[in-house]
């Protein structure tokens, strides 16, 4: 505080209110509300969307078919070996989908961020290209090019490179060709914005205190763009355990992950507790995984905007 | 900053001297370095200096090998070193940006170049923490680069560039990110490191006080090209041309005319007789704004000054000087300075004022050709 804004000490002898004090303080509360009111519709928005639906499934899948509360629905998860399966293979799309991008994903991301900014743009739409089309055009077109008489088979055949057709579609490899396409530029656009992030000088810092491009890379590159990169991973992961249209389209019924089962159970039972109950579970354990992940990766950061 | 420490020392038979010749890198069609000469000394503090775009940091980059120049030659003692890459090249650098590592704490960063050369780990510590006391961050060791201070960090940089006892320091504007007060200690703290380590010096910046501080020799870059290598001291009283006298320190410049035999004139005024004229068509008379002074008719010995008469047209109140600015027959500006103490600050002038300045003839500078504009 410099010398000038000393208290006037007669000021408080007196009993005076210090200058301007509550019309001043009174700003402040007027702007603190305007901020706030700015949050309502959103807020009110996630109550509706959100919180309420979520509440609604949560209560119906504590409730039997004859209405009463109870754990049936649970207790069908837990006998029936399918829905354990399906699981498993939600998770194991999930896991390998998310593999797939990284392993495209950074080569990518590192490629984008070394190029001048106004060239990286241009590419960039490549990457930002499918986003948009529609989900389902581009899932069928999957369809076209890798089923059995399409234009990848088609073409690997006339140039000799296998003799029959390739299973590529309608399994598990159809299904993760897809999906990892969609869910690339997930991957890739926090990855780039962490690795744009890097100081080129650190690089050259590395190289200067002695460490080699290979070195230099796994030193200083990679740790630096590894927040990134496992933001990137959990959105991707996050969402291929409750995507439907393209395991549903590309795994020919092959590929059940929770998605396509709460489907079935609605279209083929209409029991809206079991389906419900599925979609709970799903919901903790993506939960459980976030915290873990958030403590093990010290995301807080990342995913929160903390300091 | 005191020496702690003597095995910090580079000792003198390892500083290595740098020979550049013919070194040439053009972006585009623009020369960045044009054919550049200059052999630094081993073990001397030499500075790199010139506006921004006059290739200063393009040859400090060259020489730690971060750019490929298009043709010419480094050499590091009897070494060729241009086709070296950077990390095999051993130089210590001090960047701009400081160019520390987010991720470690200051001792990992400290210790980073140790580890990669195989240092063992106790060694490793020891040297980390000698480091940490040469740059008075004794203690510091843990924190992360996040909870310094600026001037913290270049700290931190600095040690980390030399800890692993570098032949060469480079140093890239180093102190440009801090205030003026931490600045201008930085520069007797970095002075002071160089004597303590000996190590061969290269050091960039645009700032003229910062290199007339701190350097053995300056060399002044402009375009490309070395325009005037040497002391401080002949840098900043013997300007070899107007570009120089007008980039280190202030002054006015003043066209000069010849008799044709050998004695130069401003005006009526015969500025300096005997000088060599054969070198140039033109000349000006280079006026430091510090040492020009009052003087009072029949005061002074018209031998030994020359006397300029006008009228004060603006003055300054800068503090610990004043700056003021006369008009000589409406054609010319001259600058002057002089102290604020109470006594010459009795004298204060206004502008209108009618006033004689005095420079004194060994004060005079002359150089070829006139003012770039």
């Amino acid at each position: 505080m410099s010398v000038l804004n000393t208290p006037n000490p007669d000021a408080e002898d007196r009993g005076v209110e210090p200058l301007n004090e509550k019309s001043l303080r009174a700003q402040d509360v007027q702007e603190q509300r305007l901020l706030l009111s700015l949050a309502t519709p959103a807020v009110l928005a996630v109550i509706a969307i959100v919180v309420i639906p979520v509440g609604w499934l949560f209560y119906l899948s504590f409730t039997g078919s004859d209405g009463q509360l109870s754990l049936v629905n649970y207790q069908k998860m837990i006998e029936y070996k399918s829905y354990a399966r399906t699981f498993v293979t939600t998770f194991e799309v999930s896991i390998l989908t998310t593999l797939i991008c990284i392993m495209i994903g950074y080569p990518l991301a590192y490629f984008l961020a070394m190029l001048p900014e106004r060239l990286a743009g241009f590419f960039m739409l490549a990457v930002l290209l499918p986003f948009w089309t529609s989900l389902l055009v581009r899932t069928y077109a999957w369809l076209v090019l890798l089923q059995k008489n399409g234009i990848l088979n088609d073409f690997a055949m006339s140039i000799g490179l296998w003799d029959s057709p390739l299973k590529l579609v309608h399994n598990l490899t159809g299904t993760l060709i897809g999906m990892a396409h969609i869910m690339l530029p997930f991957l890739v656009l926090p990855l780039y914005g962490s690795m744009r992030k890097i100081q080129r000088d650190l690089m050259h810092a590395a190289a200067n205190l002695g460490a080699s491009p290979v070195q230099a890379f796994w030193k200083i590159y990679f740790p630096m763009s590894l927040s990134g990169m496992v933001a990137g991973s959990l959105i991707v992961f996050v969402l291929c355990l409750g995507f439907y249209v393209t395991p549903a389209v590309l795994g020919g019924g092959r590929v059940v992950m929770v998605a396509t089962q709460i489907t079935a159970i609605l279209e083929n039972q209409f029991n809206w507790g079991a389906a419900s109950a599925l979609g709970v579970v799903l919901l903790v354990v993506t939960m459980i995984i976030l915290t873990i992940a958030t403590k093990v990766f010290k995301l807080d950061a990342v995913l929160f905007g903390k300091r | 900053m005191s020496i702690q420490s003597n095995n910090l020392k580079t000792e003198s038979s390892t500083a290595l001297p740098i020979h550049v010749q013919d070194l040439t890198k053009k972006y585009g069609e623009m020369f960045a370095l044009d054919s550049v000469n200059l052999d630094v000394k081993s073990g001397e503090f030499l500075t790199l200096l010139g506006p921004s775009g006059s290739g200063k940091t393009t040859l400090l980059m060259a020489i730690a090998g971060f750019n490929r120049p298009d043709s010419g030659s480094i050499r590091f003692g009897d070494e060729e070193v241009i086709l070296k890459p950077p990390h095999k090249r051993d130089v210590g650098m001090v960047f701009q940006s400081y160019a520390l590592f987010p991720h470690m704490t200051v001792a990992e960063n400290i210790a980073f170049p140790l580890k990669l050369r195989g240092v063992s780990a106790a060694e490793t510590a020891e040297r980390v923490a000698t480091a940490l006391k040469t740059v008075q961050l004794d203690g510091l060791g843990d924190r992360d680069i996040e909870q310094l201070s600026g001037g913290q960090k270049q700290r931190v940089a600095l040690a980390r560039a030399f800890v692993f006892r570098p032949r060469i320091l480079l140093m890239d504007e180093p102190l440009s990110a801090l205030d003026k007060k931490l600045r201008e200690q930085m520069q007797i703290e970095l002075k002071h490191l160089h004597e303590q380590l000996g190590v061969t010096t290269v050091y960039v910046t645009h700032d003229q006080r910062e290199a007339l501080t701190m350097s053995d020799r300056i060399v002044v870059i402009n375009k490309g090209q070395l325009t005037q290598i040497g002391t401080p001291n002949d840098i900043y009283n013997h300007p070899a041309n107007a570009f120089v006298a007008d980039f280190i320190g202030e002054s006015t410049m003043l066209p000069l005319t010849h008799d044709g035999s050998g004695s130069l004139y401003f005006e009526d005024n015969l500025i300096k007789t005997n000088y060599k004229t054969s070198d140039a068509k033109e000349w000006s008379l280079v006026i430091r704004p510090e040492r020009l002074t009052v003087v009072k008719d029949g005061q002074y010995d018209p031998e030994k000054t020359i006397v300029f008469s006008g009228v004060i047209r603006e003055f300054i109140f800068q503090g610990e000087t004043a700056f003021a600015m006369m008009s000589v027959n409406d054609k010319y500006t001259l600058s002057f300075r002089f102290g604020t103490d109470a006594s010459s600050w009795q004298n204060a002038l206004k502008p209108g004022d009618l006033i004689s300045l005095g420079l004194n003839r060994s004060d005079v500078i002359v150089i070829p050709g006139g003012r770039e504009l």
